[in-house]
């Protein structure tokens, strides 16, 4: 296509005609100027159709201008950088720009879902809803398929993200949402006081509708007096501009997220580093939003035909872009408004065969100059239908008829090929209602405008209701002035401008045309275009018994799509009044959420991706564990080494060699993530007691012991040892996963609950490499080494610790074990870790040390029997429950978890106890989580007697273990329980879950 | 997003600063008479919370600042914070005055005192 007669010669302000500029859109190369977006360079190029709808998959064009467009959904980019779901209509062309429509399949031009169009009724409102309640199969085989491939809202991009987003933490004392008459005029008088002020607009450029709107300030063209303010505002020191920036919610205490788009316009920015999108989390003194106002159409027979939009977009397309929306139009209003539009393509040289307005006689200054235009005026009409060819992609006319709330009784043709309609103005009252600004019904304007304020939030001009040009003005500067003494600021002093406007005749509702026929039905009345929502479907939840407002929302998805109801909302409401006789405020609204546009994934991730996601935590060790093949796992924040595989091993092979060369020799685990906190005090004895379930005060200074902490519902919530040093000094060892927890929670209680006790508690986990030795050889690797402790069974007994020097350093030494073997955990100041490593593994060479995981860790543990809290734990398990009781103090008074643990049902039969399983077959490994059931041949639902908790091969003894928490466990003694496990029954016996070592002599040695 | 500000250490900062622990004024029944309690009084103890529309005293922690537990009053409508006060202070007498719930019988003596000082 030529395009010729969809480009105008004299309109266009913001394109550039001398810079052409070549894209693709859907693989086909489109030209357009330097300042075009996809949609008016696509529309110029004699193309129509943008995209199909989601649900019919009926053909679509451009219906609005900027960010209230519903159908122009686009995916911009390739492979990794592919961003679906952008507005044709606010996407700034490039060169190499590479655009592709969404939801159509095969192409455009013949989709294949477009028989749903024909399809219709069985995808009603509620279809969904209604869908789910067929058999399941058939939804997943028959209907989810088809949808998906049919349907879907754009495709993800193929690959990581290669683009830098950021984020920035601001603070201002005016933000100004918005950036047309009123905003300009409200940050000119607040930046006048010397205030920080920022102003932001979704635009590339400041002054809103100032173009297109009417109206004269200081005698001129308003657009002549907002780019002179742009540049003053531009140049204030105190004020910062913000274009492309979308102000997208409004959260308490004048917190305010801005989604900006830096680099999407021009490739060579994010080419250079900066980032491609930014998000702004600004705190605001004061607010002043001036979002402007967003036109709404009107429901007609075949609405949704490619070539009928909004009057203020076929307006705005022709004067920024010099694109017409056809060559021959219709324009459809109830106000003033779209006479504009009308005057101003008939000046442009675009056919207006006729303005069909609903009202009966309404008089205005614009009427008398569209009647001195010698524009063709139909009074007291509306539009009964459109006719189209092409399979609904060509306009060639429109049915135009009295308009009354009946039937339709006669009908006249016109001729065209686009309707440019228009139903009114709904001011944006989003961010006003984000966080709590209330709105109430104007039944002049036929919409919602805001009523009461929240603190420290303002509205002015189109937002507030206010559409003329002097009136916004008025506002704006009123409102600018007012924030400033809200702030206690100095008023500095401006030369306002004046403004004049033509009075404008009255608006008159109309939502709803009356059709010919069975279109008259309202099922090609389209309400929210994005979602496929019509009038008869709103019409259908009201007879379902969906009247409310919200309901009939989520029933029928009305402005649930990704332009959340920008232009459907009230046409919706008004509708459904009209449905039931009722009026619009006895219907209500919905609410309003943020964010007011779509926000990109990017942004809102900012830096916290790749290695930034999460900080990762590594011990002074992890060197040499990666110089030595560790295979690392994460264990919280840590990286730790599960197993150290040699050449040949995997990780089985490799953790089997570890276990027994602890049980054999002697093995050296890196434990320093271990939790380790001080607690030092005159009370840390007497805190300590209420804090564990057993007793501290009593321990011995040298003395370990092992300590079980309960929540205060009784159950166990962490585990470690705890050593006394001193009269008045403890470390308390905690899981490594809870060393920042309880470190917390023992806060919580001296702050909270004993601020009299005198105990001060210092988590030291970082401060501190600590490393267990374990194995038969364990004493001999220390005593090889030089220092001054002695590691004799007479001198060192088990439980006890010591300090003092260990191949020339300070250490304390501890002699406990988690394995069951004879074995030291030696702690030494961080710094130092490595060199202490070192001498360790030096001595140790002579007596076969070999360095062990988690895995064989965990494996030795559970052939002991030792719990580990979040295995056998799951916080609702008791002391009592994994046998434990005699570590829950009778003769304290009080602890933390004591008077719940006393409650009956803690006590009683019929708890889950801790139990060792053995299955039949040595060989077979019970799955973790495995569930015992009461008649494993049985069909399902079965009722499951308790759950395996930690299950290994165990090579110390050579065969299968696991621990279980079953029902009545310890009364099941010999038992033999029953799994239904890969299509076969496992049996177990349920066995004490002490695997080996019963007695313990090989740690007593 | 709220702005917190610590009566410890006197820092405002964004809520993600903060952690909120839930209902303030709650007393442990096992901290003063542990061999008398109750398994209703343990239940309520426990998991009963007084959730008013309007006033509403609460615990918050000064995560990334001082670490201190604190108090606050706030409004469950407004969301406005009415007070920020130490975890063994009373709020100002005209809070007690308007507490409702468990925290009016609670206040209720104390608010004399209160007045005193
Ligand atoms: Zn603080």
């Amino acid at each position: 296509m030529s395009g010729k007669p969809y480009r105008l010669s004299d309109a266009g302000r913001l394109i550039d005609r001398s810079k052409r500029v070549s894209f693709t859109f859907d693989g086909k190369t489109v030209s357009g100027f330097a300042g075009d977006t996809v949609a008016s360079a696509v529309m110029a190029s004699g193309q129509r159709v943008m995209g199909r709808s989601f649900k019919y998959h009926r053909p679509r064009g451009v219906v609005g201008l900027g960010s209230e467009e519903m159908n122009a959904l686009i995916g911009v980019g390739k492979a990794e950088r592919h961003e679906p779901n952008l507005l044709a209509t606010k996407v700034e062309i490039f060169d190499g720009l590479s655009a592709v429509s969404q939801n159509r399949w095969p192409s455009l031009n013949h989709d294949i879902g477009a028989i749903n169009n024909v399809l219709g009724r069985f995808f009603s409102a509620g279809f969904y809803y209604k869908t789910f309640m067929w058999p399941q199969a058939f939804w997943k085989h028959v209907y989810e398929p088809f949808i998906r491939q049919a349907a879907g809202l754009g495709k993800a991009p193929t690959g990581r993200d290669p683009d830098v987003y950021e984020q920035v933490h601001v603070h201002c004392d005016v933000l100004i949402a918005g950036a047309g008459a009123a905003g300009l005029a409200a940050a000119e008088a607040a930046a006048a006081s010397g205030l920080r002020v920022i102003i932001a607009d979704e635009n590339p450029r400041l002054g809103g509708l100032c173009d297109i709107g009417g109206g004269l300030i200081d005698g001129a063209s308003p657009l002549e007096w907002a780019k002179t303010r742009a540049a003053a505002l531009a140049a204030a020191d105190n004020v910062q501009v913000l274009t492309r920036t979308t102000v997208a919610g409004h959260f308490e205490d004048n917190y305010v997220l801005m989604f900006e788009r830096v680099g999407d316009h021009d490739p060579s920015i994010t080419a250079a580093g900066t980032p491609r999108h930014r998000l702004w989390k600004v705190r605001a003194g004061q607010i002043i939003i001036a979002a402007g106002a967003i036109e709404r159409p009107i429901a007609f027979a075949n609405n949704d035909r490619p070539g009928v939009m909004l009057a203020s977009a076929a307006r705005g397309l022709a004067a920024r872009y010099g694109t017409a929306a056809g060559v021959n139009g219709v324009v459809f209003t109830n106000n003033d408004d779209a006479y504009r539009t009308a005057l101003m393509l008939k000046s442009m040289g675009v056919g207006v065969a006729r303005i069909i307005d609903s009202r009966t006689n309404p008089e205005s200054a614009l009427i008398d100059q569209a009647k001195a235009a010698g524009l063709d005026i139909s009074f007291g009409s509306s539009i009964a239908g459109v006719m189209t060819s092409k399979g609904g992609k060509q306009i060639d006319g429109i049915k135009m008829s009295p308009y009354n709330r009946g039937r339709v009784t006669n009908e006249t043709k016109v001729d065209c090929d686009f309707v440019a309609v228009s139903g009114g103005w709904n001011p944006a009252v989003h961010l006003w209602c984000h966080n709590g600004g209330k709105i109430k019904f104007d039944h002049e304007l036929q919409t919602y405008r805001p009523d009461r304020s929240p603190d420290g939030l303002l509205i002015a001009g189109a937002a507030n209701g206010t559409f003329d040009v002097p009136g916004a003005l008025a506002e704006g500067y009123a409102a600018g002035e007012q924030a400033v003494a809200l702030l206690k600021g100095k008023a500095g002093k401006i030369a306002k401008a004046s403004a004049t406007q033509e009075a404008q005749a009255k608006l008159e509702p109309i939502w709803f045309a009356p059709a010919t026929g069975a279109y008259n039905e309202g099922d090609k009345h389209f309400i929210d275009q994005q979602n496929d929502v019509v009038a008869s479907g709103l019409e259908l939840a009201q007879r379902e018994g969906y009247e409310s407002v919200e309901h009939t929302k989520r029933y029928t998805t009305l402005g649930m799509a990704t332009d959340q109801g920008k232009t459907s909302n009230i046409l919706g409401l008004g509708v459904v009044a009209e449905a039931t006789g009722k009026t619009i405020p006895e219907i209500g609204t919905t609410t309003f959420r943020p964010p007011y546009t779509t926000v990109s994934f990017g942004s809102i991730a900012g830096a916290h991706v790749r290695d930034r996601f999460l900080p990762v935590r590594r011990t002074a060790i992890h060197d040499w564990h990666v110089a030595n093949g560790a295979d690392f796992e994460p264990v919280g924040q840590w990286r730790r080494p599960y197993c150290y595989p040699k050449a040949g091993e995997d990780r089985h092979k490799a953790v089997t060699r570890e276990i027994l060369a602890v049980r054999n020799k002697v093995g050296l685990l890196d434990a320093s993530t271990l939790g380790k906190i001080e607690i030092k005090g005159p009370d840390a004895g007497e805190f300590l007691d209420r804090m564990y379930t057993n007793t501290f005060s009593t321990l011995k200074e040298g003395r370990c012991r092992y300590g079980l902490m309960a929540n205060e519902m009784g159950f166990l919530m962490d585990d470690g040892v705890t050593v006394r040093v001193g009269p008045e000094h403890f470390i308390m060892h905690t899981t490594s996963g809870g060393a920042d927890r309880i470190a917390g929670w023992l806060e919580e209680w001296l702050q909270t609950e004993w601020p009299d006790l005198k105990v001060f508690v210092t988590p030291v986990t970082e401060q501190w490499a600590q490393f267990a030795v374990a194995g038969p050889n364990a004493r001999k690797v220390l005593e090889k080494l030089s220092g001054d402790i002695d590691f004799s069974a007479e001198a060192f007994p088990f439980m006890t610790m010591k300090t003092g020097t260990l191949a020339g350093m300070s250490v304390r030494a501890y002699r406990i074990s988690f394995s069951g073997e004879l074995s030291y955990e030696i702690g030494v100041p961080a710094n130092q870790g490595r060199a202490l490593w070192d001498a360790i593994l030096e001595a140790g060479a002579a007596f076969g040390i070999e360095v062990y995981g988690t895995e064989a860790l965990h494996v030795l543990r559970a052939e002991k029997g030792f719990i580990i809290i979040g295995d056998e734990t799951d916080n609702t398990v008791t002391a009592i429950d994994v046998g434990l009781e005699g570590l829950v103090s009778k003769k304290k008074r009080d602890f933390i978890g004591k008077r719940s643990m006393e409650q009956s049902f803690l006590k009683m039969d019929g708890r889950k106890q801790l139990v060792g399983l053995l299955t039949e077959d040595p060989n077979y490994v019970l799955p973790d989580g495995a569930h015992a059931l009461e008649d494993a041949t049985g069909k399902p639902p079965q009722k499951t007697l308790g759950h395996v908790t930690s299950t290994y091969m165990s090579p110390s003894i050579g065969r299968s273990i696991a621990m279980a928490l079953i029902f009545n466990g310890r009364a099941r003694m010999g038992e033999t329980l029953s799994f239904s496990l890969d299509g076969k029954v496992v049996k177990a016996k349920v066995v004490e879950p002490v695997f080996y070592d019963k007695e313990g002599a090989r740690q007593n040695v | 997003m709220l702005v917190v500000t610590c009566p410890v250490c006197g820092v405002h900062g964004d809520e993600t600063d903060f952690h909120c622990g839930g209902q303030a004024h709650v007393a442990r029944p096992a901290s003063t008479r542990p061999e008398n309690v109750t398994d209703a009084e343990q239940r309520d103890y426990l998991f009963i919370r007084h959730n008013p529309k309007g006033l509403h005293f609460e615990r918050w922690r000064c995560d990334r600042g001082c670490g201190k537990w604190f108090h606050a009053a706030r409004d469950t409508v407004s969301l406005e914070f009415k007070a920020f006060y130490g975890v063994t202070e009373l709020p100002p007498v005209e809070l007690m005055k308007q507490a409702t719930g468990t925290w009016a019988e609670f206040f209720k003596d104390k608010i004399k005192a209160g007045k005193a000082s």
